[in-house]
Protein backbone atom coordinates (compact mmCIF):
# COMPACT_ATOMS: atom_id res chain seq x y z
CA UNK A 1 0.00 0.00 0.00
CA UNK A 2 1.15 3.44 -0.78
CA UNK A 3 1.09 5.83 2.01
CA UNK A 4 1.60 10.17 1.95
CA UNK A 5 2.77 12.43 4.44
CA UNK A 6 2.53 16.22 4.21
CA UNK A 7 0.99 18.93 5.05
CA UNK A 8 -1.56 21.51 4.33
CA UNK A 9 -2.60 25.07 4.34
CA UNK A 10 -4.62 25.59 7.80
CA UNK A 11 -2.74 26.09 11.32
CA UNK A 12 -5.03 24.51 13.38
CA UNK A 13 -5.85 21.43 11.38
CA UNK A 14 -5.22 18.60 13.54
CA UNK A 15 -2.81 14.88 12.68
CA UNK A 16 -5.05 12.95 10.61
CA UNK A 17 -4.47 9.38 9.09
CA UNK A 18 -6.76 6.83 7.03
CA UNK A 19 -7.98 6.06 4.04
CA UNK A 20 -8.72 8.98 1.66
CA UNK A 21 -11.48 9.35 -1.00
CA UNK A 22 -12.56 11.75 -3.66
CA UNK A 23 -15.78 13.83 -3.12
CA UNK A 24 -15.95 16.47 -6.12
CA UNK A 25 -13.25 18.81 -5.58
CA UNK A 26 -12.35 17.77 -1.87
CA UNK A 27 -10.69 14.91 -0.23
CA UNK A 28 -12.16 13.07 2.43
CA UNK A 29 -9.98 12.00 5.41
CA UNK A 30 -11.86 10.45 8.19
CA UNK A 31 -14.87 13.10 9.10
CA UNK A 32 -12.35 15.95 7.10
CA UNK A 33 -13.10 17.24 4.00
CA UNK A 34 -10.21 19.05 2.15
CA UNK A 35 -9.99 20.97 -0.94
CA UNK A 36 -7.85 19.39 -3.86
CA UNK A 37 -6.14 22.17 -5.19
CA UNK A 38 -3.21 22.35 -4.27
CA UNK A 39 0.20 20.71 -2.36
CA UNK A 40 -0.19 17.50 -0.75
CA UNK A 41 -4.04 17.34 -0.92
CA UNK A 42 -3.39 17.92 -4.83
CA UNK A 43 -1.21 14.73 -4.71
CA UNK A 44 -3.03 12.97 -2.97
CA UNK A 45 -6.47 13.68 -5.37
CA UNK A 46 -4.12 12.27 -8.41
CA UNK A 47 -3.03 9.00 -6.47
CA UNK A 48 -6.06 8.37 -5.79
CA UNK A 49 -7.49 8.77 -9.16
CA UNK A 50 -4.83 6.41 -10.68
CA UNK A 51 -5.22 3.83 -8.00
CA UNK A 52 -8.75 4.12 -8.66
CA UNK A 53 -8.56 3.79 -12.30
CA UNK A 54 -5.96 0.72 -12.15
CA UNK A 55 -8.60 -0.76 -9.13
CA UNK A 56 -5.25 -0.26 -6.58
CA UNK A 57 -6.31 -0.28 -2.84
CA UNK A 58 -6.83 3.68 -2.16
CA UNK A 59 -3.68 5.09 -0.55
CA UNK A 60 -3.56 5.80 2.85
CA UNK A 61 -3.08 9.91 4.28
CA UNK A 62 -0.90 11.18 6.99
CA UNK A 63 -1.70 15.07 6.87
CA UNK A 64 -1.21 17.86 9.23
CA UNK A 65 -2.03 21.44 9.18
CA UNK A 66 0.98 24.00 8.89
CA UNK A 67 0.90 27.11 7.49
CA UNK A 68 4.77 27.69 7.15
CA UNK A 69 5.57 28.02 11.24
CA UNK A 70 6.94 24.34 11.29
CA UNK A 71 4.74 23.06 14.49
CA UNK A 72 2.13 21.53 12.51
CA UNK A 73 5.25 19.49 10.43
CA UNK A 74 7.42 19.08 13.74
CA UNK A 75 4.30 16.93 15.12
CA UNK A 76 3.68 14.68 11.87
CA UNK A 77 7.42 14.37 12.11
CA UNK A 78 6.96 12.86 15.61
CA UNK A 79 3.84 10.73 15.02
CA UNK A 80 5.67 9.33 11.81
CA UNK A 81 8.72 8.10 13.67
CA UNK A 82 6.25 6.70 16.63
CA UNK A 83 3.92 4.81 13.43
CA UNK A 84 6.42 3.57 10.70
CA UNK A 85 8.20 0.74 12.69
CA UNK A 86 4.44 -0.72 12.79
CA UNK A 87 3.37 -0.36 9.37
CA UNK A 88 3.89 -2.45 5.67
CA UNK A 89 3.65 0.44 3.35
CA UNK A 90 5.29 -0.93 0.52
CA UNK A 91 5.90 2.87 -1.04
CA UNK A 92 6.28 5.99 0.86
CA UNK A 93 5.98 9.39 -0.62
CA UNK A 94 6.97 12.39 1.58
CA UNK A 95 5.76 15.72 0.33
CA UNK A 96 5.37 19.39 1.60
CA UNK A 97 7.04 19.62 4.92
CA UNK A 98 9.17 21.79 6.65
CA UNK A 99 13.17 20.80 6.19
CA UNK A 100 14.26 19.52 9.67
CA UNK A 101 17.40 17.87 9.51
CA UNK A 102 17.64 16.24 12.99
CA UNK A 103 13.67 14.55 12.34
CA UNK A 104 14.49 13.91 9.22
CA UNK A 105 17.29 11.16 10.82
CA UNK A 106 14.59 10.46 13.19
CA UNK A 107 12.65 9.10 10.53
CA UNK A 108 15.06 7.44 8.44
CA UNK A 109 16.19 5.49 11.88
CA UNK A 110 11.76 4.52 11.47
CA UNK A 111 11.82 3.24 8.20
CA UNK A 112 14.97 1.02 9.00
CA UNK A 113 13.07 -0.57 11.37
CA UNK A 114 10.38 -1.73 8.97
CA UNK A 115 10.19 -5.26 8.30
CA UNK A 116 10.65 -4.38 5.09
CA UNK A 117 12.34 -1.55 3.06
CA UNK A 118 9.40 0.84 1.52
CA UNK A 119 10.27 2.74 -1.96
CA UNK A 120 11.24 6.45 -1.12
CA UNK A 121 9.90 8.83 -2.83
CA UNK A 122 10.22 12.48 -1.59
CA UNK A 123 9.26 16.15 -3.10
CA UNK A 124 8.92 19.50 -1.84
CA UNK A 125 10.12 20.44 1.44
CA UNK A 126 11.13 16.96 2.30
CA UNK A 127 13.21 16.61 -0.78
CA UNK A 128 14.95 19.82 0.69
CA UNK A 129 15.66 17.99 3.91
CA UNK A 130 16.70 14.79 2.07
CA UNK A 131 19.29 16.63 0.53
CA UNK A 132 20.60 19.32 3.20
CA UNK A 133 20.93 16.42 5.34
CA UNK A 134 23.14 15.01 2.66
CA UNK A 135 21.09 11.56 2.29
CA UNK A 136 19.69 12.22 -0.98
CA UNK A 137 21.22 9.00 -2.17
CA UNK A 138 18.75 6.67 0.26
CA UNK A 139 16.03 7.50 -1.75
CA UNK A 140 15.04 5.93 -4.58
CA UNK A 141 12.63 8.60 -6.39
CA UNK A 142 13.06 12.52 -6.68
CA UNK A 143 10.67 14.39 -8.32
CA UNK A 144 12.13 18.33 -8.77
CA UNK A 145 10.60 20.83 -11.21
CA UNK A 146 14.10 23.22 -12.65
CA UNK A 147 13.92 25.34 -10.05
CA UNK A 148 14.41 22.61 -7.58
CA UNK A 149 16.97 20.64 -9.74
CA UNK A 150 19.26 23.79 -10.00
CA UNK A 151 19.42 23.73 -6.08
CA UNK A 152 19.96 19.78 -6.16
CA UNK A 153 22.73 20.53 -8.34
CA UNK A 154 24.26 23.30 -6.34
CA UNK A 155 26.76 21.29 -3.29
CA UNK A 156 26.49 24.69 -2.16
CA UNK A 157 22.74 25.58 -1.43
CA UNK A 158 20.99 24.82 1.65
CA UNK A 159 17.70 25.80 0.11
CA UNK A 160 16.26 26.72 -3.72
CA UNK A 161 16.50 30.01 -2.63
CA UNK A 162 20.42 30.47 -2.49
CA UNK A 163 21.31 28.53 -5.31
CA UNK A 164 23.82 30.55 -6.83
CA UNK A 165 23.28 32.25 -9.98
CA UNK A 166 25.88 30.56 -12.20
CA UNK A 167 23.96 27.28 -11.65
CA UNK A 168 20.64 29.04 -12.66
CA UNK A 169 21.96 30.44 -15.60
CA UNK A 170 22.34 26.89 -16.68
CA UNK A 171 18.58 25.88 -16.60
CA UNK A 172 18.38 25.21 -20.16
CA UNK A 173 21.04 22.53 -19.52
CA UNK A 174 19.06 19.82 -17.62
CA UNK A 175 20.97 17.19 -18.47
CA UNK A 176 24.27 18.81 -16.91
CA UNK A 177 22.24 20.02 -13.94
CA UNK A 178 21.44 16.04 -13.32
CA UNK A 179 24.95 15.17 -13.49
CA UNK A 180 26.19 17.85 -11.54
CA UNK A 181 23.28 16.68 -9.11
CA UNK A 182 24.55 12.86 -8.90
CA UNK A 183 28.35 14.34 -8.92
CA UNK A 184 27.55 15.42 -5.56
CA UNK A 185 25.59 13.11 -4.26
CA UNK A 186 22.69 14.93 -3.82
CA UNK A 187 20.15 13.05 -6.06
CA UNK A 188 17.81 9.95 -5.51
CA UNK A 189 18.34 7.01 -7.36
CA UNK A 190 16.07 8.36 -9.86
CA UNK A 191 15.31 11.63 -10.92
CA UNK A 192 11.69 12.45 -12.35
CA UNK A 193 12.56 16.58 -13.50
CA UNK A 194 9.03 18.23 -14.60
CA UNK A 195 9.50 20.81 -17.25
CA UNK A 196 8.64 22.28 -20.57
CA UNK A 197 10.06 18.44 -21.24
CA UNK A 198 9.87 15.81 -18.46
CA UNK A 199 13.04 14.27 -17.81
CA UNK A 200 13.65 10.74 -15.90
CA UNK A 201 17.97 10.16 -15.09
CA UNK A 202 19.75 8.28 -13.30
CA UNK A 203 23.62 8.28 -12.29
CA UNK A 204 23.98 6.77 -15.56
CA UNK A 205 21.86 9.66 -17.21
CA UNK A 206 18.78 10.38 -18.63
CA UNK A 207 16.92 7.39 -19.48
CA UNK A 208 13.58 9.14 -20.97
CA UNK A 209 12.08 12.39 -22.18
CA UNK A 210 8.54 13.03 -22.97
CA UNK A 211 7.64 16.46 -24.66
CA UNK A 212 4.29 15.67 -26.02
CA UNK A 213 1.43 17.23 -26.03
CA UNK A 214 2.91 20.49 -25.19
CA UNK A 215 0.72 23.19 -23.32
CA UNK A 216 2.72 25.93 -22.04
CA UNK A 217 0.40 27.23 -19.77
CA UNK A 218 1.10 24.19 -17.50
CA UNK A 219 4.12 25.85 -16.04
CA UNK A 220 2.22 28.34 -14.25
CA UNK A 221 -0.68 26.44 -12.86
CA UNK A 222 0.19 25.45 -9.34
CA UNK A 223 0.06 21.84 -8.69
CA UNK A 224 0.34 20.15 -11.83
CA UNK A 225 3.92 18.95 -10.15
CA UNK A 226 2.09 17.41 -7.24
CA UNK A 227 0.01 15.47 -9.44
CA UNK A 228 2.87 14.15 -11.29
CA UNK A 229 4.46 13.27 -8.07
CA UNK A 230 0.64 11.05 -6.87
CA UNK A 231 0.55 9.80 -10.44
CA UNK A 232 4.24 8.45 -10.23
CA UNK A 233 3.78 6.97 -6.83
CA UNK A 234 0.52 5.57 -6.85
CA UNK A 235 1.94 3.35 -9.97
CA UNK A 236 4.90 2.68 -8.60
CA UNK A 237 3.03 1.10 -5.86
CA UNK A 238 0.62 -0.65 -7.82
CA UNK A 239 3.98 -2.78 -8.91
CA UNK A 240 5.18 -1.38 -11.54
CA UNK A 241 8.83 -0.71 -12.09
CA UNK A 242 10.06 2.97 -11.44
CA UNK A 243 11.09 3.41 -14.75
CA UNK A 244 8.04 2.32 -16.74
CA UNK A 245 5.76 4.18 -14.01
CA UNK A 246 7.80 7.37 -14.57
CA UNK A 247 7.17 7.74 -18.50
CA UNK A 248 3.52 6.56 -17.85
CA UNK A 249 3.11 9.27 -15.20
CA UNK A 250 4.80 11.91 -17.22
CA UNK A 251 2.81 11.43 -19.99
CA UNK A 252 -0.58 11.10 -18.29
CA UNK A 253 0.51 14.24 -16.45
CA UNK A 254 0.74 16.00 -19.89
CA UNK A 255 -2.30 14.43 -21.36
CA UNK A 256 -4.52 15.46 -18.80
CA UNK A 257 -3.32 18.76 -18.69
CA UNK A 258 -4.15 18.75 -22.31
CA UNK A 259 -7.51 17.32 -21.68
CA UNK A 260 -8.31 20.21 -19.45
CA UNK A 261 -7.41 22.95 -22.15
CA UNK A 262 -5.16 24.84 -20.04
CA UNK A 263 -4.53 28.83 -19.51
CA UNK A 264 -2.32 30.07 -17.02
CA UNK A 265 -5.43 30.86 -14.48
CA UNK A 266 -6.92 27.11 -14.80
CA UNK A 267 -6.77 25.65 -11.51
CA UNK A 268 -4.93 21.83 -10.97
CA UNK A 269 -8.54 20.53 -9.88
CA UNK A 270 -9.83 20.97 -13.70
CA UNK A 271 -6.74 18.91 -14.83
CA UNK A 272 -7.22 16.30 -12.23
CA UNK A 273 -10.25 15.60 -13.46
CA UNK A 274 -9.17 14.03 -16.77
CA UNK A 275 -6.41 11.82 -15.21
CA UNK A 276 -8.40 8.59 -15.48
CA UNK A 277 -9.25 9.42 -19.07
CA UNK A 278 -5.64 10.00 -20.13
CA UNK A 279 -3.83 6.99 -18.04
CA UNK A 280 -6.41 4.95 -19.86
CA UNK A 281 -4.98 6.18 -23.11
CA UNK A 282 -1.49 6.01 -22.21
CA UNK A 283 -1.72 2.25 -20.90
CA UNK A 284 -3.77 1.30 -23.91
CA UNK A 285 -1.16 2.86 -25.85
CA UNK A 286 1.72 0.84 -23.96
CA UNK A 287 2.60 3.54 -21.95
CA UNK B 1 35.33 -0.20 9.98
CA UNK B 2 38.18 0.42 8.58
CA UNK B 3 39.72 4.07 8.78
CA UNK B 4 39.74 4.13 4.48
CA UNK B 5 36.05 2.76 4.33
CA UNK B 6 35.12 5.31 6.84
CA UNK B 7 36.89 8.20 4.89
CA UNK B 8 35.00 6.52 1.94
CA UNK B 9 31.58 6.82 3.72
CA UNK B 10 31.96 10.43 4.68
CA UNK B 11 32.92 11.23 0.61
CA UNK B 12 30.25 9.47 -0.63
CA UNK B 13 27.44 11.50 1.28
CA UNK B 14 25.81 13.87 0.00
CA UNK B 15 26.39 17.93 0.16
CA UNK B 16 25.84 20.24 2.43
CA UNK B 17 24.55 18.17 5.03
CA UNK B 18 27.95 16.47 6.00
CA UNK B 19 27.22 18.32 9.29
CA UNK B 20 24.24 18.51 11.06
CA UNK B 21 23.54 22.41 10.55
CA UNK B 22 22.80 22.68 7.32
CA UNK B 23 19.27 23.34 7.96
CA UNK B 24 20.61 26.64 10.60
CA UNK B 25 21.31 30.19 9.52
CA UNK B 26 23.29 32.94 11.45
CA UNK B 27 22.55 36.54 11.69
CA UNK B 28 24.29 39.76 12.01
CA UNK B 29 23.71 42.48 14.21
CA UNK B 30 25.31 46.07 14.64
CA UNK B 31 26.50 45.77 18.35
CA UNK B 32 25.78 43.08 21.09
CA UNK B 33 23.52 44.92 22.82
CA UNK B 34 21.05 43.82 19.73
CA UNK B 35 22.12 40.41 19.67
CA UNK B 36 20.86 40.38 23.80
CA UNK B 37 17.85 42.05 22.72
CA UNK B 38 16.61 39.65 19.71
CA UNK B 39 18.17 36.28 22.19
CA UNK B 40 15.29 37.75 24.29
CA UNK B 41 12.88 38.00 21.72
CA UNK B 42 13.20 34.87 20.09
CA UNK B 43 13.56 32.77 23.02
CA UNK B 44 10.52 34.08 24.23
CA UNK B 45 8.69 33.57 21.03
CA UNK B 46 9.94 29.92 21.07
CA UNK B 47 12.33 29.21 18.61
CA UNK B 48 15.58 27.49 18.74
CA UNK B 49 18.40 29.82 18.57
CA UNK B 50 21.69 29.74 20.15
CA UNK B 51 24.37 33.13 20.69
CA UNK B 52 28.04 32.19 19.56
CA UNK B 53 31.07 33.23 17.91
CA UNK B 54 31.08 34.66 14.51
CA UNK B 55 32.77 32.38 11.80
CA UNK B 56 35.97 33.47 10.13
CA UNK B 57 34.08 34.77 6.85
CA UNK B 58 32.03 37.23 8.55
CA UNK B 59 33.67 40.15 8.47
CA UNK B 60 30.65 42.80 9.60
CA UNK B 61 28.80 43.38 12.76
CA UNK B 62 30.04 42.89 16.00
CA UNK B 63 31.71 39.96 18.26
CA UNK B 64 28.44 37.47 18.90
CA UNK B 65 26.22 36.25 15.96
CA UNK B 66 22.54 34.15 16.67
CA UNK B 67 22.17 30.87 14.72
CA UNK B 68 18.81 30.06 14.07
CA UNK B 69 16.37 27.57 11.89
CA UNK B 70 17.04 28.97 8.37
CA UNK B 71 13.89 27.71 6.60
CA UNK B 72 12.30 29.95 8.99
CA UNK B 73 14.36 33.45 7.85
CA UNK B 74 11.50 35.93 6.58
CA UNK B 75 9.25 34.62 9.86
CA UNK B 76 12.22 35.35 11.92
CA UNK B 77 13.15 38.76 10.28
CA UNK B 78 10.03 39.94 10.38
CA UNK B 79 9.37 39.57 14.41
CA UNK B 80 13.28 41.27 14.97
CA UNK B 81 12.13 44.04 12.24
CA UNK B 82 8.88 44.82 14.55
CA UNK B 83 10.83 44.93 17.39
CA UNK B 84 13.23 47.76 15.75
CA UNK B 85 16.33 45.41 15.77
CA UNK B 86 16.46 43.85 12.16
CA UNK B 87 19.81 41.88 11.64
CA UNK B 88 22.53 43.27 9.62
CA UNK B 89 22.93 40.06 7.52
CA UNK B 90 21.11 36.57 7.42
CA UNK B 91 22.86 33.86 5.97
CA UNK B 92 23.16 30.10 5.93
CA UNK B 93 25.85 28.59 8.55
CA UNK B 94 27.36 26.18 5.61
CA UNK B 95 28.08 29.11 3.23
CA UNK B 96 27.65 32.48 4.78
CA UNK B 97 29.04 33.92 1.77
CA UNK B 98 25.64 32.71 -0.92
CA UNK B 99 23.61 35.61 -1.38
CA UNK B 100 19.85 35.19 -1.67
CA UNK B 101 18.50 34.67 -5.81
CA UNK B 102 18.60 37.52 -7.77
CA UNK B 103 18.09 36.22 -11.07
CA UNK B 104 14.47 36.44 -12.82
CA UNK B 105 12.95 34.17 -15.40
CA UNK B 106 9.90 35.54 -17.12
CA UNK B 107 7.63 34.06 -19.64
CA UNK B 108 4.75 36.39 -21.09
CA UNK B 109 1.41 34.09 -22.41
CA UNK B 110 -0.36 37.28 -23.71
CA UNK B 111 -2.39 37.86 -21.39
CA UNK B 112 -0.88 36.54 -18.64
CA UNK B 113 2.77 37.21 -17.38
CA UNK B 114 4.50 34.75 -15.18
CA UNK B 115 7.77 35.52 -13.24
CA UNK B 116 10.05 33.34 -11.46
CA UNK B 117 12.29 33.27 -9.04
CA UNK B 118 14.36 30.46 -7.78
CA UNK B 119 11.79 27.42 -6.79
CA UNK B 120 8.91 30.19 -6.96
CA UNK B 121 6.57 31.12 -9.31
CA UNK B 122 4.01 33.86 -9.39
CA UNK B 123 1.26 34.23 -12.91
CA UNK B 124 -0.69 37.48 -13.59
CA UNK B 125 -3.44 38.42 -15.35
CA UNK B 126 -1.99 41.89 -17.20
CA UNK B 127 -4.98 43.78 -17.94
CA UNK B 128 -6.58 43.52 -13.95
CA UNK B 129 -3.22 42.49 -12.50
CA UNK B 130 -5.37 39.64 -11.11
CA UNK B 131 -3.38 36.97 -9.31
CA UNK B 132 -4.30 33.75 -10.59
CA UNK B 133 -1.80 31.26 -10.16
CA UNK B 134 1.10 30.74 -7.74
CA UNK B 135 3.45 27.64 -8.56
CA UNK B 136 6.35 25.89 -7.26
CA UNK B 137 8.18 25.73 -3.90
CA UNK B 138 8.49 23.06 -1.27
CA UNK B 139 8.00 24.71 2.45
CA UNK B 140 4.50 24.31 4.20
CA UNK B 141 3.21 28.12 3.87
CA UNK B 142 2.86 27.83 -0.57
CA UNK B 143 0.04 26.32 -0.49
CA UNK B 144 -1.15 28.59 2.17
CA UNK B 145 0.27 32.03 0.13
CA UNK B 146 -1.26 30.41 -2.46
CA UNK B 147 -4.80 30.43 -0.99
CA UNK B 148 -4.68 33.66 0.69
CA UNK B 149 -2.86 35.32 -2.95
CA UNK B 150 -4.56 33.41 -5.59
CA UNK B 151 -7.68 35.51 -7.02
CA UNK B 152 -6.55 38.82 -5.06
CA UNK B 153 -5.32 42.03 -7.12
CA UNK B 154 -1.61 42.88 -7.05
CA UNK B 155 -2.75 45.87 -5.28
CA UNK B 156 -5.41 44.17 -2.72
CA UNK B 157 -3.08 40.74 -2.37
CA UNK B 158 -1.20 40.37 1.29
CA UNK B 159 2.42 40.33 0.00
CA UNK B 160 3.86 37.19 0.94
CA UNK B 161 6.74 39.17 3.53
CA UNK B 162 3.74 39.85 5.63
CA UNK B 163 2.04 36.57 5.70
CA UNK B 164 4.58 34.12 4.42
CA UNK B 165 7.37 32.14 7.11
CA UNK B 166 9.92 30.66 5.58
CA UNK B 167 12.86 30.92 2.62
CA UNK B 168 10.34 29.55 -0.24
CA UNK B 169 7.72 32.86 1.07
CA UNK B 170 10.75 34.87 0.92
CA UNK B 171 11.32 34.16 -3.11
CA UNK B 172 7.78 34.22 -3.85
CA UNK B 173 8.29 37.66 -2.33
CA UNK B 174 10.76 38.51 -4.76
CA UNK B 175 8.55 37.08 -7.98
CA UNK B 176 5.43 39.21 -6.50
CA UNK B 177 8.13 42.65 -6.64
CA UNK B 178 9.00 41.98 -10.06
CA UNK B 179 6.18 41.21 -11.24
CA UNK B 180 4.90 44.22 -9.72
CA UNK B 181 7.54 45.99 -11.09
CA UNK B 182 7.12 44.11 -14.93
CA UNK B 183 3.06 45.21 -14.58
CA UNK B 184 3.86 49.07 -13.70
CA UNK B 185 2.94 51.72 -15.97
Amino acid sequence: MLAIAGTLPSEGFPIISGNITIDDDHLRIGNERVSINRGTAALMAAAIKTAETLGQPLPCGYLVGDIGRGKGSLNLYKYLTKQLPQSDFQTLTFHYLQPMIDWHEYLQQAINEMKERPTLIADAGFMYAAKMSGKASLYDLFTPDIGELAFLADEKAPHPFYTRGFILHDENRVPDLISRAYTHNNAAAFLLVKGRQDYLANREGVLETVDNPTEEALEAIGGTGDTLTGLVSALIDSGMAIKEAAVVAMKTNRLAGHYAKPTPATQVAEIIRHIPKALLEVLEKGG
Amino acid sequence: MSLFSFFKRKQEQGAPGNNGNADRGIMVFENTSEVIQAENVLKKEGWKIRVMGPPPEIQSGCDLIIEFPLIEELNIFRTLEKEGIPPLEMVPVTSPLLQPVDLFHIKDFGEHIMVRAANMKLTVEKTTGNIVNVSGGGCPDVPYLAYEMVGQTLTNAPSPREIGHTLCGYALQLAFEEVQRQCSP
